[in-house]
């Protein structure tokens, strides 16, 4: 313990303090009505609770710091394994909170199992692609580490809890990084973009466009005299996707779910029913102006306006009180701590640590992204939460536990060899 | 690559997130207002509007309660249109087609969807209002006149426009604010100031009580009460005098410049420009163009003046030496100012000087002294020069900078005016083209507060104080040097007492010895303008205007009026006599001559107007006048 005291990467603790900080700070700022007690600790405010869960998750820190670094790569399997039954027993046990089983009640207060899953599978896909055999451009080893991903998602889907179970995605970036063929990322990207490119200008107008791209590369390839079967077999897939986009956004999404694509495709769309949180949350960020109108002064934060503001919309209350300065500090931090965490997994020696630490940057950049993303419009509404930020007990636990782990295993990285 | 795959995705993603917020935070100003509209809602407390009294403290315009129901679209939930629109007394289509509109103006700010309900329609609807979210009522004040007088200087008060209130954002959309008149010139001291209150809504758009504490919430101010320079009882009787006539009557106190008496006709009442019907009565006095009865008069019609210009050319004669009191010129039944042009006159003592001369209104005299004095200069243009010079020292041929919102400038020419009509210097001009101006023709106009204003400066011999329609405000005389300073003429005060003796002589003895009034001594001058007219290409001879100004008492002026009637064939028939009652009304409080009032009521030339209105149509008559004596 006092060799991980010494050792330890305190730069990313700072940071994380910070996160920790300025989240409480707009809890604080966002559940204060102004009628209640003004203690800090009245567990019947949201600021209050959060406080309580930020002091015990020390105990949680101390806890995670204290245990052997070996032991989580030992027993990845077994913490896999128990999230898994827990993800199942919310079938039997759950208690349903807004149409969503994600929760064990325990009297006063409830735990997500989701949150705490995240942690474990990125050890389960560490432990495992550590493994001496294992080589991911193998078929057959990304099939299986598909399945330890797939598992989880699956469970959450089930929920259902949609967001939650995007997160898992973003353990591509760790397999990437160990060797997965490219073509998996970059599929994905050009899907993505098709996919957009559709809702926007329609399908007849994408694959012209993209017939013209592939008609471009065809005639340089052909003056190269290299094999023009690759590119025109592309070209025809992304052609053939761009005529079933209309049949995957009309028939596989949920309405609900094509209203999210609406609101950021279609001005015009009634800023009360669909578009409403969008609209508000975009208004009480844009509201914000440059400097902001003053910790605890938002108005639009004080009419209840935005939805889940203390959670998912969290982001809103820093815009609209602090301003693009705030705004841009919270996004400035966010990059540090990133940053930290991708070169505290690059420096580890052993393979496990590694994945592992490209494990807990993938979870922590999609939260980001997607949250930030959503609130700002950029992206469709998927329900995520700001990591330290959002208010909830489980998921600041989960977050904890899982930097925390990459930050002990950090600390042990000579101790632990190669 | 893929090392640095990661760091790619952060960099793109924080950029793509700061180039957003920059977007919604600094440079889309949109978000600002809306957000201000949405969290919290402004609602508003209007103060009562200023009372308008009369110089003597009689009440002109008070206020009365009204209700307009107002909509903020954004608060709109379904209603029953049909019930509503029974309960405003509206057509469905018309209520439907007000909320489209405020929805177009805009979602968050509150529309006017029908105005000034009455006390009794207001108390039906307040009972049933709950039932139609998004529907409010904003109490307002109107206008509630207690006599039928003055609304050619009172004015009114509407409803702003859009385009009102893109130039004045002080005011939104159901603001009443001064059109014409007093409420126009002084609406910032009448409107007062409105209250605010700042209510903080959530998203139910319940109310969470006050925004801020009410740091930023205003009391309303009451507008101020002014009271005017007018006598409502003369301006009373002037109305009851001008019956069945069409012209204007201004009287001015001419040692204050107060403007005592301001009369056009015909004209309305006041009260027919409140509330709900105003929009209908307006626009049916707005398209009588027969009457005109929204043209006023007494500040705007731009006549000749006629004869009462002689005393001018007199004075400035003195002035430029050009004439001795003693110097007597014969007329023989007209000036001959060129071979074959005579300027007629009528039968009167001869030969002729000054004061006789303004007594007997003699056209030959004033036209050669005109000639002399500009003949005085060595070049024609010199001369004219001279004379709009002094001329202009009196007000005339400009804006009186009087403090109401309508007026006009008269015209007196300059030289430059000749210059062009004559195509000088191709062609040379000289003084005689040009004397019709000095018995008031030609090309001069006036407006009959110009006269009045003229009248003025010669009761004070020599100066005048702009005139003005503001006395006290809240019981505090005026103080705005443009209304107390003294303007002084460019005649010597020598030069007014022989031609003020003309003036007394002319009620005395001359043209206007028929109405004497007992125990007061006026000095006056007559006008006959007469009047001929274009119309479908041919001149018509129509009756001539009958003009009239005095002061008086000659020794210690108290009033001086202008008194113009159009048709009214010559000076003393209906202008002198209206003139002279007027004094007598206003420095005896009592008229000793009902025989000539009866008269008046009982007189006028509305046969002479129906037949001219079917000759004109719909054109104007107060347009290319052309006057003679």
């Amino acid at each position: 313990m006092s060799n991980t005291f010494f050792k330890i990467d305190w730069l990313s603790i700072l940071l994380f303090t910070f996160l920790i900080a300025f989240g409480w700070i707009s809890i604080y700022s966002t559940t204060l009505t102004g009628v209640e007690s003004k203690s800090y600790l009245d567990l019947s405010t949201f600021y209050g609770k959060q406080l309580l869960w930020i002091v015990l998750s020390f105990v949680i820190i101390l806890f995670v710091l204290t245990i052997e670094s070996k032991f989580y790569e030992r027993f990845s399997s077994v913490i896999y394994v128990i999230s898994l039954i827990l993800l199942l027993g919310l079938m039997f046990f759950g208690k349903t909170i807004n149409g969503q089983t994600a929760w064990y009640s325990f009297g006063g207060f409830s735990l997500q199992p989701a949150e705490f899953a995240k942690a474990a599978v990125a050890l389960a896909v560490a432990k495992y692609l550590s493994g001496l055999n294992v080589n991911i451009k193998k078929f057959k080893h990304q099939l299986n580490v598909f399945i330890i991903i797939g598992i989880p998602i699956i469970l959450i889907l089930l929920q259902p809890d949609t967001g939650s179970a995007l997160v898992y995605f973003s353990f591509f970036i760790a397999f990437y990084r160990e060797g997965l063929p490219g073509f998996y990322i970059w599929g994905a990207l050009a899907a993505i973009i098709i996919f957009v490119a559709v809702l926007l200008l329609g399908s007849t107008i994408t694959s012209i466009f993209l017939g013209l791209i592939f008609f471009a590369i065809i005639y340089f390839k052909s003056k190269q005299k290299s094999s023009l079967l690759k590119p025109i077999l592309i070209g025809l897939l992304c052609i053939s996707f761009t005529f079933s986009v209309n049949f995957l956004y009309n028939s596989v999404l949920q309405p609900h779910q094509k209203a999210r694509f609406e609101v950021l495709i279609n001005p015009n769309v009634n800023n009360k029913s669909s578009g409403y949180n969008l609209y508000q949350s975009e208004v009480a960020i844009g509201s914000g102006g440059f400097a902001g109108k003053g910790f605890l002064n938002g108005t639009q934060k004080q009419g209840r306006f935005v939805p889940e503001q203390h959670t998912d919309y969290i982001f809103t209350t820093i815009g609209e009180e602090f301003g693009f300065i705030g705004s841009a500090l919270v996004i400035l931090l966010f990059v540090a701590f990133l940053s930290r965490i991708l070169y505290l997994a690059e420096r580890q020696k052993r393979t496990f640590s590694r994945v592992y630490g490209y494990g807990v940057f993938g979870i922590l950049f999609i939260h980001f992204f997607v949250n930030i993303g959503m609130v700002t419009g950029l992206i469709p509404t998927i329900g995520i939460p700001l990591p330290f930020f959002s208010y909830g007990g489980s998921g600041l636990w989960g977050f904890t536990i899982l930097v925390f782990i990459l930050l002990k295993l950090d600390a042990d990285r000579i101790k632990l060899g190669s | 690559m893929r090392r640095f795959f990661p760091y790619i995705l952060i960099v793109f993603s924080a950029l793509i997130f700061l180039i957003r917020l920059l977007y919604l935070q600094v440079f889309s100003d949109s978000y600002t207002d809306i957000s201000e509209n949405l969290a919290v809602k402004a609602e508003y407390d209007y103060p009562q509007r200023g009372y308008i009294y009369d110089r003597n403290g009689t009440l002109l315009a008070g206020n009365q309660p009204a209700y307009d129901v107002m909509l903020v679209p954004r608060d709109l939930k379904a209603f029953d249109t049909l019930e509503f629109a029974k309960l405003l007394n509206l057509e469905k289509n018309t209520l439907t087609k007000r909320i489209e509109r405020a929805k177009r103006y805009s979602y968050y700010a509150p529309s006017l969807i029908t105005a000034q309900l009455t006390k009794s329609e207001y108390a039906y609807l307040q009972e049933n209002m709950y039932k139609f979210e998004g529907f409010y009522i904003q109490k307002r004040s109107l206008r509630d006149y207690q006599l039928d007088i003055g609304a050619n200087f009172l004015g009114y008060i509407a409803e702003v426009n859009t385009g009102d209130i893109k130039k004045h954002p002080y005011y939104q959309s159901g603001d009443l604010w001064g059109k014409q008149g007093v409420e126009q010139y002084y609406e910032e001291k009448l409107r007062g100031v409105r209250g605010v209150k700042y209510i903080q809504k959530d998203r139910f758009n319940n109310d969470l009580g006050s925004f801020k504490n009410g740091q930023y919430d205003t009391l309303p101010q009451k507008g101020k009460d002014l009271s005017l320079t007018i006598d409502a009882r003369l301006q009373e009787y002037g109305k009851k005098l001008m019956k069945n006539k069409r012209g204007g009557i201004v009287a001015i106190e001419p040692k204050s410049g107060e403007i005592l008496t301001l009369i056009t006709e015909p004209t309305y009442e006041p009260s027919v420009l409140i509330g709900r019907k105003r929009s209908k009565n307006y626009t049916k006095l707005y398209y009588d163009s027969i009457t005109r009865p929204l043209f006023n008069r007494a500040l705007q019609a731009q006549y000749a003046p006629g004869s009462p210009f002689k005393v001018l050319t007199g004075l400035i004669a003195l002035q430029e030496n050009v004439v001795d009191l003693d110097d007597s010129y014969s007329c023989y039944g007209g000036f001959q100012y060129a071979r074959g042009q005579v300027l007629g006159c009528h039968n009167h003592p001869n030969p002729i000087s000054m004061v006789n001369g303004i007594a007997h209104s003699c056209n030959s005299y004033f036209s050669r002294i005109y000639l002399n004095t500009i003949n005085k200069y060595e070049r024609p243009q010199q001369g004219i020069q001279t004379w709009q010079k002094h001329l202009k020292s009196f007000g005339l041929g400009q804006y009186l900078g009087y403090d109401l919102p309508v007026g006009r400038k008269g015209f007196i020419p300059d030289s430059t005016y000749y210059n062009r009509m004559y195509q000088y210097p191709t062609y040379k001009w000289y003084a005689t083209a040009t004397v019709s101006n000095g018995i008031g023709q030609g090309e001069v106009l006036t407006t009959p507060i110009q006269l009045a204003n003229v009248t003025a400066a010669i009761a004070n011999r020599g100066w005048f104080i702009k005139p003005h329609i503001l006395k006290s405000v809240e019981g505090k005389a005026i103080s705005d040097t443009t209304y107390t300073n003294k303007h002084y003429t460019t005649i010597d005060k020598k030069h007014f007492e022989p031609i003020i003796k003309g003036m007394h002589q002319v009620y005395k003895y001359g043209t206007a010895k028929w109405i004497q009034i007992p125990d007061i001594e006026i000095a006056g001058k007559t006008g006959t303008a007469e009047n001929k007219k274009v119309i479908d290409g041919e001149v018509v001879q129509l009756k001539d205007h009958s003009i009239f100004v005095a002061f008086a008492p000659v020794d210690d002026p108290k009033i001086a009026v202008a008194v113009f009637i159009e048709h009214g064939y010559w000076g003393s028939r209906y202008a002198g006599k209206i003139a002279s009652l007027m004094i007598e009304k206003y420095i005896k409080g009592k008229i000793t001559r009902t025989d000539l009032e009866k008269w008046l009521l009982n007189n006028s030339p509305k046969e002479d107007y129906k037949k001219i209105d079917f000759m004109v149509k719909n054109d104007s008559i107060l347009e290319n006048l052309n006057l003679n004596e």
